[in-house]
């Protein structure tokens, strides 16, 4: 797909429909060892051993409304074609953990694309459910959660648009300051 | 470990409050962005973008976003429904920006359905 956001954004729904009110989401870039690895991790209710095979598949899906469902295959051959690897670890009542690794600095990699702007969004549409987003450059790491979030807007709902417009540009300015080697920390 | 800044949250905070009414009343409008894979991939996050500057503007508690996941017509993504009270949702094909903003202040503020946008009209 164009950006790998739209992988994870997959993953993230498929955590949504296995009902998961915790979906885990971490990026992970080291340029030293040259590797990106991405993981999202939910604690919905999980996959039964006999399917983790099966899943993987792009003609199994659980929709109604077609027969194709292309989310993890799709997934899995992007981190094939950057020399990487894919991990897929469910437990019934549970919940799974989708893993891909990537080489960083691959020509095939496509660009990560806005991960704040799609966080966002479905923080927007299911404030019932909490996000987890964990970005990490080279050791410095960024961290989101949206139960800490809740707490300090005490009462303010998060999905207020005011809140989540803001929200969006606060990530999206971190992880950039990630890049930059400015320090985000929050101010004494 | 950079975090996202408590003084923001505080600032935030303090500013909805004190232009939005914090009881919750009735909704009057719905407003649905179709956020499945293909909406995303077809732009709904630019589309969403701009429904929340309006929202942010228009700054009404009686008006609900809400997001969805694929509704099975892919072709026309993005899409978005309009739901107002005592009128007819009307399903908004091929949306973006622009279209998003037009859609806003004339049909959910204005009630003025904009058939050209249209896909349906569901009775």
């Amino acid at each position: 797909m164009r950006e790998l956001s739209l992988h994870i954004m997959d993953i993230v729904e498929n955590g949504l429909s296995a009902g998961a009110d915790l979906i885990q989401v971490s990026i992970a870039e080291d340029r030293k060892e040259n590797r990106l690895r991405i993981a999202v991790k939910d604690n919905g209710r999980g996959i039964p051993q006999d399917l983790l095979q099966r899943v993987l598949s792009p003609f199994y899906t659980t929709r109604t409304t077609r027969r194709v469902g292309l989310g993890l295959s799709l997934f899995r051959e992007a981190a094939r074609r950057c020399e990487g690897e894919f991990h897929l670890v469910s437990k019934e009542g549970e919940g799974t953990e989708v893993s891909a690794t990537f080489r960083l600095d691959h020509i095939d990699l496509a660009p990560l694309g806005d991960m704040a702007g799609s966080l966002t969004s479905f923080i927007m549409g299911r404030p019932d459910v909490d996000f987890v987003y964990v970005h990490e450059l080279d050791g410095k790491v960024f961290r989101m959660d949206t139960r800490e979030v809740k707490k300090e807007l005490d009462g303010l709902p998060i999905n207020n648009p005011k809140v989540i417009r803001h929200l969006a540009a606060s990530i999206r300015e971190s992880v950039a300051d990630l890049k930059t080697g400015a320090d985000g920390s929050a101010a004494p | 470990m950079a975090k996202l800044t408590i003084e923001d949250l505080k600032k935030l905070r303090e500013s909805a409050r004190k232009s939005t009414a914090l009881r919750e009343g009735e909704t009057t409008v719905k407003i649905t962005v179709h956020m499945g894979t293909c909406g995303i991939a077809a732009g709904a996050r630019e589309v969403m973008d701009a429904l929340l500057e309006e929202m942010a503007e228009a700054d009404r508690q009686d008006i609900r976003v809400v997001t969805s996941g694929c509704m099975g017509m892919c072709s026309s993504e993005p899409n978005v429904t309009v739901e107002a009270r005592d009128q007819d949702p009307v399903v908004y094909q091929h949306m973006d920006r622009n279209k998003m903003r037009q859609v806003f202040k004339r049909h959910v503020l204005l009630g003025e359905a904009q058939t050209d946008f249209a896909l349906a009209r569901i009775k």
